[in-house]
């Protein structure tokens, strides 16, 4: 016991002295300038949209609205993510287990290839106008094949990238018999196998589409590719969402000077989202034909099911924050709250994501359930929604983690000056994403619908109506875009600009009298498997069904 | 794992909303028939002109103020477009899709529907207020998307 205790502070003071080693940084580092340069894109992107739907803006004939959307979302919801979560997970993995094994470097160079040759793919064909089919590239439409092989090498990448944290940790764990691996590589390893268990229903809908996009096969199977894509579609969110999870729990409480709430909870919360979430892409397609009303109310439990490492993971979070509120001499019963350190923008920015998380939370419940679903479909409130959970939740706490990663990897020092610019940026976010999912959110239960460049439908009165909500989501989103503008401004300085110095990797320590976390939880077999069960009771029975009693399948259209 | 009272109660409420949630919509779906559109029918997309009743779209008239609408969608119209029924008639949608995949949205009503090639999609409204409803297409669907719409006059 004292030898391991001994040997973790040492581990801890090597760190302290130098720091991340350079070639680990050097990943990080690239993943995430990468990330940035991409957010930037992809935000000004978003702008254009934003405009264009007020009705401000209308653009050249050169660029295509649906062509700017499908970039815009590839770019963030998949790329972006991506990119940050692979730089996120390998500076932490090289943190906690003592710098990254030879072999897990290599995996990481290597999946970096795979996502940038996958990413100019995807977006050669976009912007060449063959590809204007959005993030979710539903068939019959026809994109160009080498859109779809973009997206098998960005598949390889996230497999790539998940098998150098695997090995790395399975080398730990080698070489550190009978210790529980520390909670921010498990978190990592967790994240990993729920994105390649997500990945492989899209893999699968993928190889169907190339040779129907060469034109070696006629026809394609409609329903089943759709359910296959969200099989993956919404896995992915969840995914970028248990990464800013990761720091909720490892970070934030050493941040606001408290201690792990429970270890063990924890890594419940990275256990259930690996065993359930699959199967939640299912109320994508509440209103779809050729789904039975039996098997979509069986999918109402698969999804609200998610919900449930959330609600522990808001307990926990209030916890943390009471306990570290009171250890400052905080009294009553909301005295804690006045005691956080609000001024303090490593936890202004996930602070405000995780309150975001309340509402969207909240109304992804409800959209869950079919007939609340069915009134919300396909309209601007699933975009609001998304841009609460993707575009707060997820986004601002990437943010929140930048301000101490990037400056831990660069080996400078975030100043005062800086921290006021992020506490602006973080404001601005809020209130610009106030403006736009508030607007989206409320234009969508009147009807309007998502994905749609601005229209008045031939001057029809309700279409009309919804044109000063339009108006303030293109207010909203002019923030957002300075937002963008002044949050890769503040990453690029801590990588280049700020003074030199040693910035800590916050990792939370677990309470004195904190019960042993059991083994079992690392009974990564065990979890696979029940992954696997959850994903069979979801899918065996549709799928099945989609393939036996296919109607005739489609052939391609290029209808952009 | 031993659990703190406070998180207890807190996961006993959670898990009784996401119940009460589960049963709310089962009942409303199994015993009020108001579950969302699931048609099982499939049709050859390729040859919609050619098979019944999508040879001939239409409105008609099938019972005491019952309607049934049989509509192929395509881009980027409804056809037929431009409907008119009586005040309080229960209209069903008979719809499939010539090409790619539509949605099929009547603004300010419950009526949302995926219409997807091979497949025939119903969905049942009844409209008791009078007046012109905006018909829209809520799924992406090419370069005229925002284009494809039409209405339904309630008289």
């Amino acid at each position: 016991m004292e030898t391991t205790v001994l040997k973790e502070s040492f581990i801890e003071k090597s760190n302290k002295k130098l720091g991340a080693k350079p070639e680990d940084a050097r990943i990080s580092l690239t993943y995430l300038s990468l990330a940035f340069i991409l957010l930037l894109v992809g935000g000004t992107l978003g702008l254009i949209q934003g405009l264009n739907r007020a009705g401000l803006f209308e653009l050249p004939a050169w660029l295509n609205y649906y062509q700017v959307l499908t970039a815009h979302g590839i770019l963030l919801v998949v790329a972006f993510t991506t990119l940050f979560m692979t730089g996120y997970f390998y500076a932490g993995v090289s943190h906690t287990l003592g710098g990254l094994t030879s072999k897990a470097r290599k995996f990481a160079w290597s999946a970096l290839a795979s996502l940038l040759v996958g990413t100019v793919m995807i977006m050669t064909t976009v912007v060449m106008g063959d590809a204007s089919v959005m993030y979710t590239f539903y068939p019959p439409m026809q994109a160009s094949p080498w859109f779809y092989i973009g997206l098998v090498f960005l598949a390889l990448g996230i497999w790539l990238a998940g098998t150098g944290v695997f090995l790395n940790a399975a080398s730990w764990k080698k070489a550190n018999r009978g210790q529980k691996l520390p909670l921010f590589s498990f978190f990592a390893v967790g994240g990993y196998l729920l994105l390649i268990l997500g990945s492989l229903g899209i893999t699968a809908e993928v190889l169907m589409l190339i040779p129907w996009a060469f034109g070696w096969t006629e026809t394609v199977n409609v329903m089943l590719s759709r359910t296959l894509f969200w099989a993956f579609g919404h896995t992915a969110v969840n995914v970028w969402y248990l990464v800013a999870v990761s720091a909720w729990y490892v970070a934030i409480p050493k941040i606001i000077g408290g201690k792990t709430f429970s270890d063990v909870l924890a890594r419940v919360v990275v256990i259930l989202s690996v065993i359930l979430n699959v199967p939640g892409g299912f109320h994508h397609q509440i209103i779809d034909p050729a789904i039975t009303q039996g098997v979509k109310f069986m999918h109402v439990f698969m999804s609200l099911s998610i919900a449930l490492p959330s609600l522990l993971t808001a307990f926990a979070m209030f916890a943390i924050f009471e306990r570290a509120g009171r250890k400052k001499g905080a009294t009553g019963l909301l005295g804690w709250f006045k005691k956080l350190p609000w001024k303090d923008v490593r936890f202004l920015a996930p602070m405000i994501a995780m309150i975001t998380f309340i509402p969207a939370g909240a109304g992804g419940i409800a959209q869950t359930n079919n007939q609340l679903n069915q009134t919300v479909h396909n309209s601007l409130w699933v975009v609001g929604h998304f841009h609460l959970t993707v575009g707060v939740t997820v986004a601002l706490t990437f943010f929140g983690i930048t301000y101490w990663l990037i400056p831990y990897l660069s080996k400078r020092v975030m100043t005062a000056r800086l921290n006021k610019l992020g506490l602006i940026q973080t404001w601005l976010w809020a209130i610009g994403m106030l403006f736009m999912s508030g607007s989206m959110h409320w234009v969508g239960l009147l009807g309007s619908p998502r994905r749609t460049s601005f229209s008045t439908y031939g001057d029809n009165a309700t279409a009309l109506s919804w044109d000063p909500y339009l108006m303030f989501l293109g207010i909203g989103g002019t923030l957002l875009f300075i937002g963008v503008v002044l949050m890769v401004y503040i990453a690029f300085h801590l990588m280049f600009r700020a003074p030199k110095g040693h910035t800590e990797f916050p990792v939370a320590e677990e309470e004195k009298d904190a019960a042993p976390t059991p083994k079992w939880t690392e009974r990564w077999g065990l979890w696979i498997v029940l992954a696997i069960a959850v994903i069979s009771m979801g899918y065996v029975i549709p799928i099945v069904d989609m393939i036996v009693n296919a109607p005739p399948g489609s052939p391609g259209f290029r209808t952009w | 794992m031993k659990m703190h009272r406070s998180e207890e109660i807190w996961l006993i409420i959670s898990v009784t909303v996401l119940v009460l949630s589960m049963v709310v919509t089962g009942y409303q779906t199994f015993a009020l028939g108001m579950g969302p559109p699931s048609n099982t029918e499939t049709i050859d997309p390729q040859k919609v002109d050619e098979t019944a009743p999508f040879d001939e779209p239409g409105v008609y008239k099938v019972g005491d103020n019952e309607y049934e609408v049989v509509m192929t969608l395509q881009i980027f119209s409804f056809t037929p477009g431009d409907i008119e029924i009586p005040a309080g008639a229960e209209v069903t949608f008979t719809m499939t899709s010539k090409d790619v995949v539509h949605g099929f949205q009547i603004a300010g009503t419950n009526v949302n529907a995926m219409v997807m090639p091979g497949h025939i999609q119903k969905i049942t409204q009844t409209f008791d207020e009078p007046g012109e409803y905006l018909i829209l297409c809520n799924e992406y669907c090419g370069a005229g998307h925002q284009a494809m719409a039409t209405t339904i006059t309630v008289k």
